[in-house]
């Protein structure tokens, strides 16, 4: 990827994150300044944002007057809640009974290995995020991965870097193609200014 | 006051005191670790400070009863120190033995109750695993060794106590729980550079000073 798409991303995201902040001070002039709208909060910032940051962590504590590390003991008891954010392909790994009994924790363990992070983490280019989740309702194809929307039964440890790559090539595919749409328009824009 | 008999030794407590401050200060020795003096809601999760009671069914934790006259108190039946060996052995089943390393070394309260119980530090017949963490090293001037913590959340109380809100917690639940500093660790905006009093409080050392590491 050339250096210019990747400030070009990191920019893209700082301004997503001014954006999600702004918003969230907004919602929160909906919410008392009392304790028992602590979770109300958490919850809606987790609705609409997937994910709640450390930084709107605090933006909560000072709403309510409360500590932040007050903020996230509660957050943090609750599995509904997440403090990463999701990345563009989640890997929801089936915890299931019958995916445990088939092995899904060696599943999980290759994805962890394989991406390098751990469950409930989202790898930095936030392309990747694991999760472990419960029965997704296919126990017959055990042990079962969901990503993004797409199911995968039968899964195996020799399977898990296949799918892994599938989406890398995807998305160099995507960004050669970008590319060479904006050289076809840079050599259209200079044959334009040539006439 | 009221007249108590513990482990047949005839009392004359004031009435309404908590009956293991009570036995302490009788030099009558109950292990504890979650107990506070100060601490209007009692804890009670260290699971260690059983006595039996005459009239009640089953062992109870004298950390949260109070002084009653007339009361009848056994500190060292059967029932009650295998309910303290349990638990003190499935505490220290995820505890870092390793006390030639430890600032708790010899003022460790583990140590004291070890020797009390008559059990050794390691726990036998119990798997010993050590909890898979993260744990945030960035606090400017505090140090957390997950692997000592015992979650008697006594820090919690001294701090929010000592600052008007507590400046660390318990997160995470389950086997997963341990204490976390989040918030803003700009050292100009914590108290704790002057103030220290978590690591004063705390029984097994698993929050020291930074200096002190
Ligand atoms: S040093 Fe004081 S203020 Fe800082 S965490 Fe410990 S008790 Fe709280
Ligand atoms: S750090 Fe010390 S005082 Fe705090 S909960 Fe753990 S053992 Fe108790
Ligand atoms: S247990 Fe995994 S799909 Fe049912
Ligand atoms: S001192 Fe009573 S339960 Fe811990």
């Amino acid at each position: 990827m050339s250096k210019k798409t990747h400030l070009d991303e990191s920019s893209n995201l700082f301004a997503q994150e001014e954006a999600m902040l702004n918003d969230i001070r907004c919602r929160l002039k909906d919410y008392s300044a009392e304790r028992r709208d602590l979770i109300p909060i958490l919850q809606m910032i987790q609705e609409k944002y997937a994910y709640i940051a450390p930084i709107t962590i605090q933006m909560v504590s000072d709403h309510l007057n409360i500590g932040a590390c007050e903020v996230y003991s509660v957050a943090s008891f609750y599995n509904q809640f997440k403090f990463n954010p999701p990345g563009k392909h989640p890997v929801k790994v089936c915890m299931g009974t019958a995916c445990h009994v088939k092995g899904g924790d060696i599943i999980l363990e290759n994805f962890e290995r394989k991406l390098e992070i751990k469950e409930g983490k989202t790898t930095p280019d936030r392309e990747f995020s694991i999760e472990r989740v419960a029965c997704v309702g296919c126990c017959a194809l055990a042990p079962v991965v969901v990503i993004g929307e797409t199911v995968h039964g039968n899964m195996a440890p020799s399977k898990v870097e296949g799918l892994i790559l599938g989406f890398q090539i995807e998305k160099e595919k995507q960004a050669r193609l970008k590319e060479k749409q904006a050289r076809l328009k840079e050599k259209r824009d200079a044959d334009e200014n040539g006439n | 006051m009221s007249k108590i008999i513990v482990d047949e030794q005839y009392l004359e407590i004031i009435e309404g005191t908590n009956l293991l401050q009570a036995c302490l200060e009788n030099n009558i020795y109950i292990p504890n670790l979650c107990y506070l003096k100060e601490r209007k809601e009692k804890n009670a999760s260290c699971r260690l400070c059983f006595v039996e009671i005459e009239g009640m069914p089953k062992p109870v934790t004298s950390c949260t009863l109070d002084v009653e006259d007339g009361m009848v108190v056994r500190t060292d039946t059967p029932a009650v120190r295998r309910l303290q060996r349990t638990a003190f052995q499935l505490l220290m089943s995820v505890h870092e033995v390793d006390c030639a390393h430890c600032p708790a070394n010899k003022k460790c309260e583990l140590q004291k109750i070890a020797r009390f119980l008559k059990l050794g530090l390691k726990p036998k017949g119990l798997d010993h695993s050590l909890r898979e963490l993260e744990t945030d090293h960035d606090h400017p001037f505090l140090e957390y060794f997950p692997h000592r913590c015992v979650l008697c959340g006594k820090c919690i109380y001294v701090c929010k106590k000592r600052n008007g809100r507590p400046y660390l917690t318990f997160a995470g639940r389950g086997l997963d729980t341990q204490i976390s500093f989040f918030g803003d660790k700009d050292p100009l905006k914590l108290p704790c550079a002057e103030c220290l009093a978590c690591t004063l409080i705390c029984p097994v050392a698993a929050i020291i000073a930074k200096t002190d590491t």
